[in-house]
């Protein structure tokens, strides 16, 4: 029989330090619906997606009671509309929109990911009209989601499109301004975007996936912040050690999940993403881990140094642990959604820049960070252009989700409800990068032969 | 198909009672069962075989759950495979 320890192991995991199943992610390929009707080409993606997933939330439910483990998200990425529509006017965009948002409402599914366009090089006729279309759309709909990018390490970085996201981001702000610009929660702008992440809001269906695939992320702060509480006083090599212990169970979940989903739907497992995704919820929080580290507060000195402790023996853990790994697979520190960074942004601990230089070593980048409503758009293309250059030059995927709440600044706070969580408004540099962003043109792509 | 069953709370007398007649009402046969109690803390852990169940899992683990909660002990069913892939490389 199973080990009495092993199996109280799990269940206080589950019922006391929030373990659970962050997110099941069908991936959904939207090129055979392509149609130069635009009507033609709304009802086949309606069609499409609604028949792929039509079981997705019920085969999730009954994973939850068999397994009794929860599965907070249900959700769905498709190919990125700038190549589907690609023929779309920008009006037409916002009704493909509202489509999904029927499909996902049909379905009971969370979010749709895929309002997408990648623009490194330079915009098709598709991701111009797409990215037009964003703000009205994201206002207009709760549940699609929508993600640009605008850089990689091979073509560099398209200072054009980060230069249109920053007035792109302020407009969805405005557009939303009675709900603290909910919108701009819902838009990513990346570098090095990945094919098959299954995590809000950046997730689109890439193009070497098959047809349907299922794609899960896992969850458990709570589990690691007990493991490294539990582990004392204990030098580095023993810290990462329980980490990597821990992460392996947390994975092997995720795992059994993903399998046994893909099975359940007979649709092709595609891969587990290894992220540590927090939420609000007390115990559940990515800057609780790196404080049981040893930090008086996460964003003090030596947060980067812990952050890249917790990033690599998360992965090393959950590699072997799965057999497929991918999406974005590191540590999450999304601000509104974790409650111990909301309460080091509030002290002034945690600050803009400090996060920055955290997102050099662990998966995402700036997200869920309010700031001033009445910052300017070229200063959000600075954050976006800043932040999109560690991504391009260290070979790693790096994303600007930034909220300026309109109306507010500092000293307010932001409340984004659920998930998304609030957050207090934080300080942006008020000198402007204006005449640096309108130079315009691309900056070119990094040199990797000389690793010096 | 094998599952788990924990029940985890404040000792009290028919804790056994209660669940084994829980199973067999539905036709779950236990195969092994182990307890500890640790202070007043109660945990009992019986690894059952649903071959022969009557119910569908779901309402089997819902009136086990239910028995539990008039006790003052939380009941949880799980497939036996949650446990082997997090403690068994």
């Amino acid at each position: 029989m199973l080990n009495t320890n092993d199996i109280l192991e799990t269940i206080r995991m589950i019922r006391d330090e929030n373990l659970d199943i962050r997110t099941v992610t069908m991936g959904i390929s939207l090129f055979d619906c392509i149609s130069d009707d635009p009507e033609r080409l709304s009802q086949k993606i309606y069609d499409k997606v609604t028949r792929s997933a039509g079981r997705l939330v019920s085969v999730c439910e009954e994973l939850e009671r068999t397994y009794g483990i929860p599965i907070v998200n249900k959700r769905i990425s498709v190919t990125p509309l700038s190549y589907v529509g690609a023929g779309l006017s920008p009006d037409g965009y916002v009704k493909l929109a509202n489509t999904l948002e029927r499909a996902a409402n049909q379905l009971g599914v969370n979010f749709i990911g895929g309002f997408s366009a990648h623009v490194q090089k330079g915009e098709i006729l598709g991701a111009r009209n797409l990215i037009e279309a964003i703000p009205q759309a994201l206002t207009e709909t709760t549940r699609i989601c929508s993600s640009v990018n605008v850089a990689t390490t091979k073509a560099g970085i398209n200072m054009d499109a980060v230069r249109r996201m920053g007035e792109i981001i302020k407009e969805t702000a405005y557009l939303t301004r009675d709900k603290d610009s909910i919108g701009c929660a819902k838009l990513v702008v990346f570098a090095n975007i990945p094919e098959d992440n299954p995590f809000m809001a950046g997730a689109v269906h890439g193009f070497g996936e098959p047809d349907t695939v299922i794609n899960v992320g896992v969850s458990g702060p709570g589990v690691v912040a007990v493991a490294v509480k539990e582990a004392g006083d204990c030098d580095f090599s023993q810290l990462a050690e329980t980490v990597k212990r821990i992460a392996f169970k947390i994975t092997r979940v995720g795992q059994l999940i993903a399998s046994e989903a893909a099975k359940r739907l007979g649709t092709p497992y595609g891969i587990v993403d290894l992220s540590l995704a927090p939420t609000p919820a007390a115990g559940d929080s990515v800057a609780e881990i790196l404080e049981n580290m040893g930090l008086e507060r996460c964003g003090t000195h030596g947060t980067t140094a812990a952050l890249a402790l917790l990033n690599d023996a998360v992965k090393k853990g959950g590699v072997m642990a799965s057999n497929h790994v991918g999406g974005l697979s590191g540590a999450f520190i999304p601000v509104s959604e974790d409650r111990g960074m909301i309460e080091a942004a509030k002290i002034g601990t945690l600050t803009l820049d400090k996060l920055e230089a955290m997102t050099a070593v662990c998966s995402v980048g700036l997200d869920m960070i309010a700031i001033p409503g009445d910052t300017e758009a070229s200063t959000i293309s600075g954050i976006i252009a800043d932040e999109i250059s560690i991504g391009v030059v260290n070979n790693k995927t790096t994303a600007v989700r930034v909220i300026p709440v309109w109306g507010k600044s500092v000293g307010d706070s932001a409340e984004f409800g659920g998930l998304l969580g609030y957050a207090p408004i934080m300080p942006v540099k008020r000198e402007s990068c204006e005449r640096f962003i309108n130079r315009g043109g691309r900056i070119p792509a990094p040199i990797h032969s000389l690793k010096n | 198909m094998k599952a788990v069953v924990t029940v985890t709370g404040k000792d009290k007398v028919g804790i056994i009672a209660m669940a084994s007649d829980e199973c067999s009402k539905h036709g779950v046969n236990i195969i092994d069962i182990s307890q500890t109690v640790m202070k007043e803390y109660f945990a009992m852990i019986m690894l059952v075989e649903l071959d022969g169940m009557t119910v569908d899992f779901a309402s089997f683990a819902e009136a086990i759950k239910g028995r539990g909660l008039k006790l003052g002990v939380d009941i949880r069913v799980m497939h036996e495979d949650i446990f082997n892939s997090m403690h068994k490389i």
